[in-house]
């Protein structure tokens, strides 16, 4: 029912926007989610690593979730506090618009036309992906072999125009096709049946859907990376209050990391004798209420939740199915040097 | 208009014509008043809107239209200055949107086709005399009618189509058609290259001869001949026109007339539902008519089959054609749920277009005046016929 959902949200945008330009003059989300008490946040709810719902626990999973976790764990000082609103690719940009939601990290490629045109606030990267393409059997070992093939991709997303620049750029035959669908599901479910000669997405989105499928030795992640793809969540635009307390949410996710403070030891690290340290965490100084948020943001946070690197491991680390590698790549802390990088707090 | 006069006259007394010309002028009044209100509260809204998108910074501007898509659509046609050609990552926006109504036309009118004619042979299934045919259908109708169409669609193009075999595995039926996982194919008529451009023209004086021909019955010899003397000069000069077979390319097929798995899959979906719902219609429409007309064409001899051409179905046709007319604009707007398997109609195109630039409250006005459109000319279309049908048969 998602078509409909998003017909709606035409119509929803109309009506919020008319009644917004009423009653919502002044005042930040920020205040808005203290109020309620609740953070929606939206997310995937089919990209396993990211946003998926698992149906063994009926629990919302992924890294994207985890964010979202944070976030409610630093604003409300629960991680539970939360309510997951299933964004796709499509609606995931009206959905903040219409304040359907507070906040969306469901695997976002950064690009200009979203802070333009669209006119969405982009939060810190979190993750740095590019666009693959994934075939099923061996036959196939390059991007270059599907001249003339059906290659298929999900609507609304960075992928799709990726694919059309990349197709007219190789100037490949008018009968090459690209074929859209909702989401991630539909498109895996056709890339199964045999429609699709070729599914492009981000590379972690292959890498997890390979790795979940009842044959994954069926499937080739072919070598070429068509573009960069970071990933960042996204607010509406123009709000700066609420916007500069996510970005330094996510920074203290990376910061903690970056110092070693963990679920386990955030208790024992409060009674640091290092003056950063318990600013950070909030014991005497802190930098939260100067953002608008508690004393010990981080604190709880990283205590619920965990910091960045925990996260990462939790939800993409060697012992799931959904292994991306992190030494080496883009994705490791500055300090091991990869780009997952704070700016410094003092 | 005598009638309305009459009930709204007071039941007692003559009134007089100040009276009366100041009820008018009262009713009027209150009339414009409830105009004025409607209005007035569509212009408080547009303002609003305007000023609530003023306040997050988003200007309404219909620009985006000329604007590069930048996306590629799977299948469909654009209207260039070249003449016809497959959509491009290049066009604009607006043959991004021209494209999808294209596709959402070709569906929508293949599938009132096919609709109507298996809802009125499940209709008359309904009534056969024949008890298998008659559960048949009534199974049909009630299956068909009772499940929402967006899980029939899903089904028809995951569980039917796409478990079709794959094009290197699949059959050829009858020598050229191909059912695969890619697509349907059948062997159609394509220009044959190389043909002189003469050969093009005297073919095409031959089909309209041919056309005249079946127009025009007394001038229909003459005419046959002509056209069989173009054929012959046709062939004489080579042949302009070639039968050609879908033949399998790598991941293609070249040749003949194709259709995607995402076209078949909503072209059924779309034909089936809509034909539980004609089917009931035709029969409502058959039961309705007195039984006395089939007692009289049993007196007059008349077999049931013929009783059943003559008699029932041109006034069952003269009854139905509104209620058809009104399943089709329903059919026509269904064809927006084929984003849910992939198929670029309007609406798919709409959204990926609301997108990529950012534009969803232009796009989407201007889609719903397509729509709007395209349900006033199915309208118009079944009106001229409803109209031409009962003048023929004298009803009014």
């Amino acid at each position: 029912m998602r078509h409909l959902r998003s017909t709606c949200r035409g119509f929803a945008a109309l009506a919020v926007l008319a009644a917004a330009a009423q009653a919502h003059a002044a005042g930040s989300v920020l205040d808005t989610v203290k109020q309620r008490g609740v953070l929606n946040c939206g997310t995937d709810n089919a990209a396993p690593g990211f946003g998926y719902l698992n149906t063994k626990t009926g629990e919302m999973e992924g890294l994207d979730v985890d964010l979202c976790r944070s976030v409610a764990a630093a604003v409300l000082g629960d991680a539970k506090k939360v309510k997951f609103v299933v964004v796709t690719d499509k609606s995931r940009f009206n959905a903040v618009q219409t304040n359907q939601v507070d906040v969306v990290f469901a695997h976002t490629t950064v690009k200009p036309g979203r802070e333009s045109a669209i006119t969405v606030d982009f939060l810190p990267i979190y993750f740095y992906d590019g666009n693959g393409v994934m075939v099923k059997g061996t036959k196939i070992s390059s991007v270059k072999q599907l001249n003339g093939a059906t290659i298929c991709t999900t609507q609304g997303s960075a992928t799709e125009q990726t694919l059309a620049g990349y197709v007219k750029a190789q100037g490949w035959s008018a009968s090459t096709k690209v074929l859209t669908y909702e989401n991630l599901e539909k498109l895996f479910a056709a890339m199964e049946s045999g429609r699709c000669n070729g599914m492009a997405t981000d590379r972690s989105a292959l890498a997890s859907w390979k790795a979940n499928a009842p044959k994954p030795a069926d499937y080739t992640i072919l070598p070429e990376t068509l573009d960069k793809s970071p990933f960042a969540g996204f607010t509406v635009a123009n709000d700066s209050r609420w916007r500069n307390a996510l970005r330094w949410i996510i920074y203290a996710s990376f910061q903690a990391e970056e110092i070693k403070v963990g679920s386990a030891d955030v208790a024992q690290a409060t009674k640091s004798s290092d003056p950063f340290v318990l600013k950070f965490l909030g014991t005497g100084a802190s930098f939260g209420p100067d953002f608008g948020l508690p004393t010990d943001f981080v604190a709880k946070m990283v205590g619920q939740v965990g910091n960045y690197g925990e996260i990462y491991d939790r939800n993409l680390g060697p012992k799931t199915p959904n292994h991306i590698d992190r030494k080496g790549t883009l994705n490791a802390p500055w300090s091991e040097g990869g780009a997952i990088y704070s700016p410094p707090w003092i | 208009m005598d009638q309305l006069a009459l009930s709204s006259l007071p039941s007692v007394g003559v009134v007089s014509p100040a009276t009366r010309q100041r009820r008018r002028l009262l009713r009027i009044g209150k009339q414009a008043l409830i105009v004025g209100c409607a209005l007035g509260v569509v212009v408080w809204f547009a303002f609003s809107v305007r000023a609530g998108l003023a306040r997050n910074g988003i200007a309404f501007d219909m620009g985006f239209l000329a604007q590069p898509a930048g996306f590629d659509i799977s299948e469909g046609l654009v209207i260039t200055a070249d003449g016809l050609r497959h959509f491009m990552s290049s066009d604009s926006n607006a043959a991004a949107l021209l494209t999808g109504f294209v596709n959402t036309i070709k569906v929508a009118s293949l599938a009132i086709v096919l609709s109507t004619v298996l809802g009125t042979l499940v209709g008359a299934g309904r009534l056969s005399h024949n008890w298998l045919v008659r559960q048949i259908a009534f199974g049909f109708v009630e299956f068909v009618r009772n499940t929402p169409m967006l899980i029939q669609l899903v089904f028809w193009y995951f569980a039917v189509v796409l478990k079709l075999p794959g094009l290197s595995d699949a059959t050829r039926w009858f020598g050229g058609i191909i059912a695969s996982q890619q697509g349907v194919f059948v062997p159609g008529v394509v220009v044959a290259e190389g043909g002189s451009v003469t050969s093009a023209w005297v073919f095409i004086c031959g089909t309209a001869c041919f056309a005249a021909a079946l127009a025009a019955p007394r001038a229909r010899r003459w005419l046959l001949g002509s056209a069989m003397v173009c054929l012959a000069a046709c062939v004489a000069l080579g042949f302009p026109l070639r039968w050609s077979l879908p033949a399998v390319d790598g991941f293609n097929v070249n040749g003949g007339f194709g259709a995607s798995p995402e076209f078949v899959a909503l072209l059924l979906g779309l034909a089936v539902y809509t034909a539980a719902f004609i089917a009931e219609i035709v029969r409502g429409a058959i039961m309705a008519l007195p039984k006395g007309q089939w007692e009289a064409a049993a007196a007059l001899g008349m077999s049931r089959r013929s009783t059943f051409r003559d008699v029932v179905v041109p006034q069952v046709f003269r009854v139905v054609l509104p209620a058809f007319g009104n399943q089709y604009i329903s059919l026509a707007k269904t064809t927006s749920l084929g984003i849910a398997i992939g198929y670029p109609d309007l609406f798919n195109v709409y959204g990926t277009v609301a997108n990529q630039s950012g534009r969803s409250l232009e796009g989407v006005i201007v889609v719903m005046l397509a729509y709007l459109v395209l349900s006033w000319f199915i309208s118009a279309i079944v009106n001229f016929f409803n109209r031409r049908m009962l003048a023929a048969g004298g009803a009014r």
